[in-house]
C-alpha cells in the first residue's frame, strides 16, 4: 500500500517546473511553459480571482497552454472576473467551474451556461467555497497574486491579502503546487503574508496585478429617495435595536447611511450607541463618520483603491501589519460578519412576496459573493447581545427567554423602483426561471425570506419579525412596495392593521421630516468632499476624479 | 407632453396657512411641484404635465395614495414632471405639503 502518492506526484510536478526556474524565480515569458510543466489534464486549479485582486498574468499564461496536453481543468475560484477566466472555457482548457462571484462577467457567464460551454458545479458564497477547498474541492495547483516576493518565496500581498492565505493553506498543505505572480522581487519583503515554504514558484509580472475599485460610491450620485431610506434605517432600525456591530452592502443606500451618521445620526444623539464596529471593506464613504469619532474598529475582506495612506494613518481603526499597511483577510472577515455582527444591511435587485431576494436576472448571473453569508442567521451563534436578543424576542415573544435563540438583523434596503424603472418587488424571482432553464436543483437565491428581518423602502419599514403567518408577511412586504404592481396589489385594510401594530412604519410614524431628505444632509456630497474629510489622505482613482 | 388632472373630495383641511410653496427641479428623472392654498377646504386637485406618456394608472395610484395618507384639503398641486419615478414623485409631494404646513404670522 502506498500512502504518499500525492506527495510524490507533487514533487514530480515541482521537479518538472524547476527546469524553468532559477531557484523559485521564473521569467514572465516562461509562465506558460511553467504551467504546462506543472499542471496535469483534469486538475482542479484555483486561479486567484478575488473580487478585487486578479492574478492576471497567470490567467493569460494559462489561457495560452497547449490544449493537447492540458485540458478539462476544473476551475475552483471565488471570482470569475476577467474575460480570460471565461476564455479558458471557450478554448477548452477548462470545462468545469465552481465559483462564488462573477460581477463584470455576469452576462457572459449566463450565455456560456445556457450554451453548455461550462459545466457548472455550483454558485457558492465565499465562505462556502473556501470551506470546500478543505473538503472536496482542494486545488491541485493554485495560481495566486502578491505585491512582492523574496528569493525564498516569502510573499507580501499588500493591503489586498483577500483570499490568498486560504487558497494557499488548502493547496500547499494537501500536496498541491503554489505559483505566485508578483509585481517585484525584493531582498526583504515588508511583511510576510505567506511564508515562503508554501510557495513553489514565483513569476515576476511586467505590470502590477489588476485591482478593481469596487467599493467607492460617489456621493454626488446619491438621490434624495436614497437619503430618505437611509434616514428610515437609522431612526427605525439602528437606533431602536442599538446596532453597534454590523456589515454594510456596497450600494448607494448604505453609502447614504454612512454619510448620514455624522449629521442625522449625530442630531439624534446616536454617536457611540450605533455603528461602531464593522466587518467592512475600507469604504471611502465611511471616512466622515470615522473622522467624527463614530467608528472604533473595522476588519476588512479586502482593501480599496486609494485608501492605503488613509488606513495607514488610522491604525486605531483598521487592522494593519508591522509595515503599517492594511491586512485584509476575506475568510476571517466573512466569519466575523457571520458570527460577530448583529446586522447585515444591503440592497438587492428583486424581492418576492415571501421576502426571498436575488440579484440574478434571466440574462445575468452575478453570483453571490459574501451576501448570503452576511445576510443569514448564524444558527451556531451562542453569545448574546442586545440587538440579537431583541430580534429573537420579537420573532418569538412567547418563548422561554433562556432557551430562545436571538436573531441576526438582516435588512434589505432599496427604492421601490430601480434603474430604468424596474420594480424591486416581483411576484416571482427571475432566479426561478433561470433554475428551470439551466436545470439547476436550486434557484440562485441570495437571501432567503426566512432570514430577512426588515425591508426598508422610501415608503417605510416592514418588520418581518413581527409577522405571524405567511399572509401577514406578504402584506407587510406589499405594504412597503410603493407603486409597483406588487405594492398596488396590497390588501389596504390589512396593511393598515399592520401599521397600527408597528409591523409597518411610515416615515411620519417615525417622525421623519421629508424636507430633511435633502442632499445637504450628506456629510460629503462629492468625492472631493471625502478627500477633504480625510485631510488629503484618501487618493481616489482617476475615474472618480472630476476636478 | 401629456396633461392629467385628479380632483379629490377629502375629509380634512391641510394644516398651516402658507399660501404658496414650490419644491424640486424640472430635470430628467425629477420634477417641480407648485402648491397653492386656493381651493375649498374639502377639495384637493393635482394637475400634472409630464414628458412621459402612458403612465396614467401609476399617476392615479400615486395621487390616490398621497391624499389618503395626508390631509390635503384646500390645496392645488401643479406638477411639472421630467419623467420622475413614483418614489421621487411621492417624496416631492410630501415635501411640498410640509412646506404648506408652516404657519405664517
Amino acid at each position: 500500500m502506498q500512502w504518499h502518492k500525492n506527495r510524490d506526484a507533487r514533487d514530480q510536478r515541482i521537479e518538472a517546473g524547476r527546469k524553468l526556474s532559477a531557484g523559485k524565480i521564473v521569467d514572465a515569458q516562461d509562465a506558460t511553459r511553467l504551467l504546462e510543466a506543472v499542471i496535469c489534464k483534469g486538475d482542479r486549479v484555483c486561479l486567484e480571482g478575488d473580487n478585487q485582486k486578479q492574478a492576471d498574468l497567470l490567467s493569460s499564461a494559462l489561457l495560452a497552454v497547449n490544449t493537447e496536453f492540458i485540458s478539462d481543468l476544473h476551475m475552483v475560484q471565488s471570482g470569475v472576473v476577467l474575460p480570460e477566466h471565461l476564455d479558458l472555457f471557450e478554448r477548452g482548457v477548462a470545462t468545469k467551474l465552481d465559483y462564488a462571484y462573477s460581477g463584470p462577467q455576469s452576462a457572459r457567464i449566463a450565455q456560456m451556461l445556457f450554451g453548455g460551454k461550462i459545466q457548472l458545479g455550483a454558485v457558492h458564497t465565499y465562505l462556502e467555497l473556501f470551506a470546500r477547498y478543505f473538503i472536496d474541492l482542494t486545488p491541485n495547483v493554485a495560481l495566486i497574486a502578491a505585491v512582492s516576493a523574496d528569493r525564498e518565496g516569502n510573499l507580501y500581498t499588500g493591503p489586498n491579502t483577500e483570499d490568498t492565505p486560504t487558497v494557499v493553506e488548502a493547496t500547499a498543505f494537501k500536496d498541491g503546487v503554489v505559483i505566485a505572480q508578483v509585481n517585484e522581487i525584493v531582498a526583504n519583503v515588508p511583511r510576510v503574508d505567506i511564508p515562503g515554504d508554501r510557495v513553489h514558484f514565483v513569476v515576476k509580472a511586467d505590470k502590477p496585478f489588476f485591482v478593481e475599485p469596487l467599493f467607492t460610491r460617489d456621493p454626488a450620485a446619491i438621490t434624495e429617495t436614497q437619503i430618505l431610506t437611509a434616514m428610515l434605517a437609522i431612526k427605525g432600525i439602528y437606533a431602536p435595536y442599538g446596532v453597534k456591530r454590523l456589515n454594510h452592502g456596497i450600494g448607494f443606500n448604505t453609502a447614504a447611511i454612512e454619510l448620514l451618521l455624522p449629521t442625522f445620526g449625530e442630531a439624534l444623539g446616536l454617536k457611540g450607541r450605533i455603528a461602531s464596529h464593522f466587518a467592512l471593506n475600507p469604504h471611502p464613504a465611511l471616512i466622515p463618520a470615522i473622522e467624527s469619532g463614530w467608528v472604533e474598529q473595522i476588519h476588512s475582506f479586502g482593501s480599496e483603491v486609494g485608501m492605503d495612506d488613509y488606513i495607514r494613518a488610522r491604525s486605531d481603526v483598521y487592522f494593519t501589519g508591522p509595515d503599517g499597511s492594511l491586512r485584509s483577510n476575506r475568510a476571517f472577515s466573512q466569519v466575523a460578519g457571520l458570527y460577530a455582527c448583529d446586522m447585515f444591511i444591503g440592497s438587492t435587485l428583486q424581492i418576492d412576496l415571501a421576502g426571498n431576494s436575488s440579484t440574478v436576472t434571466t440574462t445575468r448571473i452575478a453570483g453571490f459573493g459574501g451576501a448570503p453569508n452576511m445576510g443569514s442567521d448564524a444558527r451556531g451563534r451562542r453569545h448574546p447581545s442586545e440587538p440579537w436578543l431583541q430580534a429573537g424576542k420579537e420573532a418569538d415573544p412567547a418563548g422561554l427567554p433562556a432557551l430562545r435563540r436571538g436573531r441576526k438583523l438582516v435588512v434589505q434596503i432599496g427604492e421601490t423602483f430601480g434603474e430604468k424603472n424596474v420594480p424591486l418587488f416581483v411576484e416571482k424571482l427571475d432566479a426561478i426561471a433561470l433554475a428551470e432553464k439551466l436545470n439547476l436543483d436550486l434557484a440562485p437565491v441570495m437571501i432567503y425570506g426566512d432570514d430577512v428581518t426588515h425591508i426598508v423602502t422610501e415608503e417605510g419599514i416592514a418588520n418581518l419579525l413581527l409577522c405571524r403567518d405567511p399572509d401577514e408577511r406578504e402584506q407587510a412586504i406589499r405594504g412597503v412596495a410603493g407603486y409597483t404592481d406588487v405594492g398596488r396589489g396590497r390588501d389596504k385594510s390589512m396593511v393598515n392593521q399592520l401599521r397600527d401594530r408597528g409591523v409597518i412604519q411610515r416615515p411620519e410614524d417615525l417622525g421623519i421630516d421629508p424636507l430633511q431628505a435633502d442632499r445637504n444632509l450628506l456629510a460629503a456630497r462629492s468625492i472631493k468632499d471625502i478627500v477633504r474629510w480625510s485631510g488629503g489622505l484618501y487618493a481616489p482613482p482617476s475615474k472618480f476624479r472630476n476636478w | 407632453m401629456q396633461d392629467l388632472t385628479f380632483t379629490h373630495e377629502v375629509a380634512e383641511r391641510a394644516t398651516g396657512n402658507t399660501k404658496l410653496a414650490i419644491t424640486g427641479v424640472v430635470a430628467s428623472g425629477n420634477l417641480e411641484v407648485l402648491v397653492e392654498r386656493a381651493l375649498p377646504e374639502k377639495q384637493c386637485v393635482v394637475k400634472i404635465r409630464t414628458t412621459v406618456r402612458g403612465f396614467d394608472p401609476v399617476w392615479k395610484a400615486v395621487v390616490d395614495g398621497f391624499v389618503e395618507r395626508f390631509p390635503t384639503g384646500g390645496l392645488r398641486f401643479s406638477i411639472n414632471d421630467g419623467g420622475a419615478r413614483p418614489d421621487t414623485v411621492s417624496l416631492r409631494l410630501s415635501q411640498a405639503l410640509r412646506l404648506m404646513e408652516k404657519t405664517e404670522q
